[in-house]
C-alpha cells in the first residue's frame, strides 16, 4: 500500500519529465503521476501545451530556398559523372 | 509528388530530372545538418556535394532497406565525420556534463511548485511564424544550441525521424538522445516565450 501511494510529483520535476512524457516512454506508473499533477495544475498545463507549440513550430520550419547556383553545380556535377 | 522510390528507381536509370527533383526535396535539409557537424558553412556545402556524389555512385546498390532519407543522411554523416575537420562524435559522458535545468529554478519555490509560472503565448502563434520574421529568429536560436543538440532537434523536429534512425545516425544510446531532445527543445520553448516577451 506504501510503495503505491508514491509522492506526487512537483511542478519542478513535471517540467524536465515533459520529454519523456511526449515520447512514450515512461512508466504506466510514472504517467500516472504526472497526469496526476496536470489535472490539478493548470500552469504545467500550460507549459505542455507550450512544448506541444514548440514541436509545431519547430515542425512548420521551411528548409531555406535552395540557391539556383547550387542546383546548376550539382547537375553539372552529375553530367561529368555520368560521362565517365 | 512523385515518391521517392519512384524517384530511385529513375536516377538508377541515369534520369537527370529525377537527380535534380531529389536534389530539391533533400538538398537544404542535408546542409542544414551538415552545418552543425562541420566548422562552417563553405565545408558543409562541400560535405553535401560529396553526398550528391556518393549517392550518384551508389543508387545502384541500394535496394531500399532503408528509406531514401535515411540513406541520404547516413552518407552525410560519413562524409561529415570524414573530413575530420571537427570530431562530430562525443564520449556520452560530455553529453550528460552540461546540466542546464528546462526552467530557471528560481521560478519554483523551496516545494517545487511554481512561483513565477508560465505566462499564456497567444493562440495566433502559427500565423505569427508566417506573417512575421519569427521563424528567422527560430532558425537563429536553433543554431546557438550546442551541436548535439542542434542535431537531434533537427532530425527529430524539423525532418521528422524517429528516436531509434536519430540514435543509429548520430551513433547515440537511446537515453542520450532524449537528454539531447528534451534540452533542445526546453531551450527552443525558453527562446520562444522571451521571443514573445511571456516568460
Amino acid at each position: 500500500m506504501l510503495l503505491r501511494r508514491r509522492r506526487a510529483m512537483v511542478c519542478r520535476e513535471i517540467v524536465e519529465a515533459v520529454t519523456d512524457y511526449l515520447e512514450g516512454t515512461m512508466s504506466g506508473r510514472d504517467r500516472a503521476r504526472f497526469e496526476a499533477h496536470l489535472e490539478g495544475c493548470p500552469h504545467c498545463r500550460e507549459y505542455l501545451t507550450q512544448m506541444r507549440t514548440t514541436l509545431n513550430v519547430l515542425g512548420r520550419l521551411e528548409p531555406e530556398d535552395l540557391a539556383p547556383e547550387a542546383q546548376d553545380e550539382l547537375v553539372a556535377l552529375f553530367r561529368r559523372w555520368q560521362a565517365e | 509528388m512523385v515518391d521517392d522510390a519512384q524517384l530511385v528507381a529513375r536516377l538508377q536509370a541515369g534520369d537527370e530530372a529525377a537527380f535534380e527533383a531529389l536534389v530539391r526535396r533533400y538538398h537544404t535539409s542535408l546542409l542544414r545538418l551538415a552545418e552543425t557537424m562541420v566548422p562552417s558553412r563553405a565545408v558543409a556545402e562541400e560535405v553535401v556535394q560529396e553526398t550528391w556524389l556518393g549517392v550518384v555512385r551508389g543508387v545502384a546498390r541500394f535496394e531500399g532497406r532503408s528509406s531514401l532519407r535515411t540513406w541520404l543522411f547516413h552518407i552525410l554523416v560519413n562524409r561529415a565525420r570524414s573530413t575530420g575537420a571537427r570530431e562530430a562524435r562525443r564520449a556520452p559522458s560530455q553529453v550528460q556534463a552540461e546540466w542546464v535545468p528546462a526552467v530557471d529554478p528560481a521560478r519554483f519555490g523551496s516545494d517545487g511548485a511554481w512561483v513565477d509560472p508560465p505566462t499564456p503565448w497567444p493562440d495566433d502563434i502559427d500565423d505569427r511564424l508566417s506573417a512575421t520574421a519569427l521563424a528567422d529568429r527560430v532558425r537563429t536560436h536553433l543554431a546557438e544550441l550546442p551541436e548535439q543538440q542542434q542535431q537531434v532537434v533537427i532530425l527529430r523536429d524539423i525532418d521528422g525521424l524517429d528516436a531509434a534512425e536519430v540514435c543509429q545516425l548520430l551513433d547515440i544510446s537511446e537515453g542520450n538522445q532524449r537528454v539531447l531532445l528534451h534540452r533542445g527543445r526546453s531551450r527552443i520553448r525558453r527562446m520562444l516565450a522571451d521571443e514573445l516577451g511571456k516568460g
